[in-house]
């Protein structure tokens, strides 16, 4: 993958800066509703360095995935300040800094899986020559080869889940916001996904914000865990992972891994408590 | 996608003749319903030529001499075709499916003027009904391009514009609630008073039926991707250009096509009303006039079966290109 930022022709915005890749600070956003306020985040103080990989997980209500949409510039915050590659979330957003992978697939039905990964492409407006090479590439990278001339229903949930992520893949942005990509997925499956996006981020170096309500991906995954807590949304604890990043499945046997796992057991349970 | 028969499909897995079979058990499947509900309305039809022509029948058995009761013909005349039919069972029912001029022709007897005006007629003749049907498909077919493209104009404005989207739908309703017979001829008037006569004005009545399905249809389908789909083009930063060519089109196709089958129907019916008010020479409508001037009921029943036959014809045409089209597009229709 990293032949792949030397010539692109709409050079992508890299988090290579000095500063953090994400910057929040005393973050808010509350939704207006007919029964009054609901605040979906509250002070929220977060900041993600180039590289790392940061899960969110919570409760449903505790703003993981408001956080990740203010990142991306689809929710605007109502307070606080949040900057990503420097510049505002919508800035970011129009610069084109990151790719976003939905719960849902969502591939387009009436396009081919190679069709789905150059959507982006296309709206980016990369050269022809360089669309074919992105795809095949993005297709191996996510193991996907030889299904690029199949539709989306011609493949399994993992399958088409991992061709949504080669999408987000595709264009080579230097951060990656993961909204539960797994959740729809059966145990099994989502073990081999975790595994393949682990080794993924370990060839790319991106910087990834991923959201999850399972403990055991979170763990696995990441070199910080975020716990997060409902109404209002907030932030009850920040956990700094001590595994290596080298991660082979049988880590979550470990003690560290049984460790880190009742840290945010905890951290979840004292955030629901206090809530 | 040639190569590879979806695995779940019906029929995979199984070899060509039993392929076969299945298709051939699947057309019997419908055939023998569909012959069930044909059989049925040709029996209802034959039995109600009895008592429609139970008048024309007695008088033309009175005047062979045949005994009928009642004897006097004010008397006869005075009671319902049911009644005189059920007086005299046996000659009604013998006269009933021959006749000329009845008030109810016998589907064989619409069948022939059918198979006389198509098959026994040069295509280019009066009487032939594949040219009455070409002068009214022509104009069926000029309205329902400019019905269409007026349609998805609008869906597009309605979709992009909040103000277009309260403005215009409300009057395209509106639109539709006036009666077309009424309005027919006020537009042939208009325009023929601009110097536009011939095929335009029956096109323009044509498109005014059938913008109407494809507006709400395609304002329907542009706005059926969910939020999620919106999203994502959102993170690419795509421009509405963008989100308009690569999801809101594609995703409208299907319900484009299911507007479009509303609306050639409703055009061929706007192009027949728009023949009917000019005193037109030609086309189905025309037809349907004429014989109704002259009491030709075969001509009249069978312009009316012509046009649903050529109705079905553009429908099942442009079933072909929505599957031909929906196919290539790898969706399942």
């Amino acid at each position: 993958m990293s032949d792949t930022t030397s010539d692109a022709t709409p050079e992508p915005v890299s988090g290579a800066g000095a500063g953090p890749v994400v910057s929040a600070a005393n973050l808010e956003l509350t939704f207006h509703t007919n029964d009054g306020p609901v605040h979906a985040l509250k002070d929220v103080d977060l900041e993600i360095g180039q590289g790392e990989f940061v899960s969110f997980i919570g409760p449903s209500g505790c703003g993981k995935t408001t956080f990740l949409r203010c990142v991306a510039g689809l929710e605007t915050p109502t307070g606080g300040r949040l900057s990503v590659n420097g510049m505002s979330a919508d800035a970011a957003r129009r610069a084109r800094a990151y790719g976003y992978v939905f719960q849902a697939a969502g591939l387009y039905p009436w396009r081919t899986i190679d069709g789905n990964i150059r959507l982006p492409l296309e709206i980016m407006g990369f050269s022809e020559e360089e669309k074919r090479r992105r795809v095949r590439d993005t297709l191996a990278l996510v193991d996907l080869e030889g299904f690029g001339t199949k539709y989306p229903w011609q493949l399994s949930g993992g399958m088409q889940q991992r061709a949504s992520i080669a999408r987000a893949l595709s264009f080579d942005a230097g951060l990656l916001l993961m909204d539960e990509p797994f959740g729809a997925l059966d145990e099994i499956v989502r073990d081999r996904l975790n595994e393949e996006l682990l080794a993924l981020w370990g060839r790319t170096g991106k910087t990834m914000l991923f959201v999850t309500h399972s403990i055991p991906e979170a763990v696995y995954l990441s070199t910080r865990i975020v716990v997060m807590s409902p109404r209002p949304g907030r932030i009850s604890d920040v956990i700094e992972s001590p595994l290596p990043r080298e991660r082979p499945l049988d880590i979550r046997d470990s003690r560290e891994f049984i460790d880190v796992a009742h840290r945010v057991r905890e951290g979840l349970r004292a955030g629901m408590e206090a809530a | 996608m040639t190569d590879t028969a979806p695995i779940s499909g019906q029929g995979a897995g199984i070899g060509r003749s039993a392929r076969a079979a299945l298709w051939m058990r699947g057309i019997g499947h419908t055939l023998v319903p569909v012959a069930t509900i044909v059989a049925a309305i040709l029996g209802l039809w034959y039995l109600a030529c009895i008592p429609m022509n139970a008048q024309s029948s007695v008088l033309a058995a009175a005047r062979a001499g045949i005994a009928v009761t009642p004897e006097s013909p004010a008397e006869r005349r005075q009671m319902g075709g049911l009644a005189l039919a059920l007086a005299n069972p046996e000659v009604a029912v013998s006269g009933a499916f021959g006749q000329d001029r009845a008030r109810l022709p016998a589907p064989h007897q619409v069948a022939a003027e059918l198979w006389a005006g198509t098959a026994g007629e040069p295509i280019g003749s009066n009487r032939s009904l594949v040219y009455h049907g070409w002068v009214t498909l022509s104009a069926t077919l000029l309205g329902f391009v400019i019905g269409t493209g007026l349609g998805i104009a609008l869906a597009v404005g309605i979709v992009h514009s909040r103000v277009m989207d309260m403005s215009v739908l409300p009057w395209a309703i509106v639109s539709q609630t006036v009666p077309i017979i009424a309005i027919a001829p006020m537009i042939i008037v208009v325009l023929y008073s601009i110097g536009i006569q011939g095929i335009v004005p029956k096109a323009v009545i044509s498109a005014y039926l059938s913008f109407f399905p494809v507006v709400v249809g395609m304002v329907k389908g542009l706005r059926s991707p969910d939020g999620m789909q919106l999203d994502l083009l959102a993170t690419y930063g795509a421009s509405k250009a963008q989100i308009f060519r690569k999801l809101r089109l594609p995703a409208s196709m299907p319900y484009l096509f299911a507007s479009l089958k509303i609306g050639i129907a409703a055009s061929l019916v706007g192009a027949i009303v728009g023949e009917l008010p000019t005193g037109a020479s030609a086309g189905f409508g025309a037809r349907l006039l004429a014989g109704s001037y002259y009491g030709q009921t075969e001509q009249i029943w069978a312009a009316l079966f012509a046009a649903a036959i050529l109705a079905a014809l553009c429908v099942g045409a442009l079933g072909v290109v929505e599957r031909a089209l929906l196919g290539r597009m790898g969706m399942r229709s």
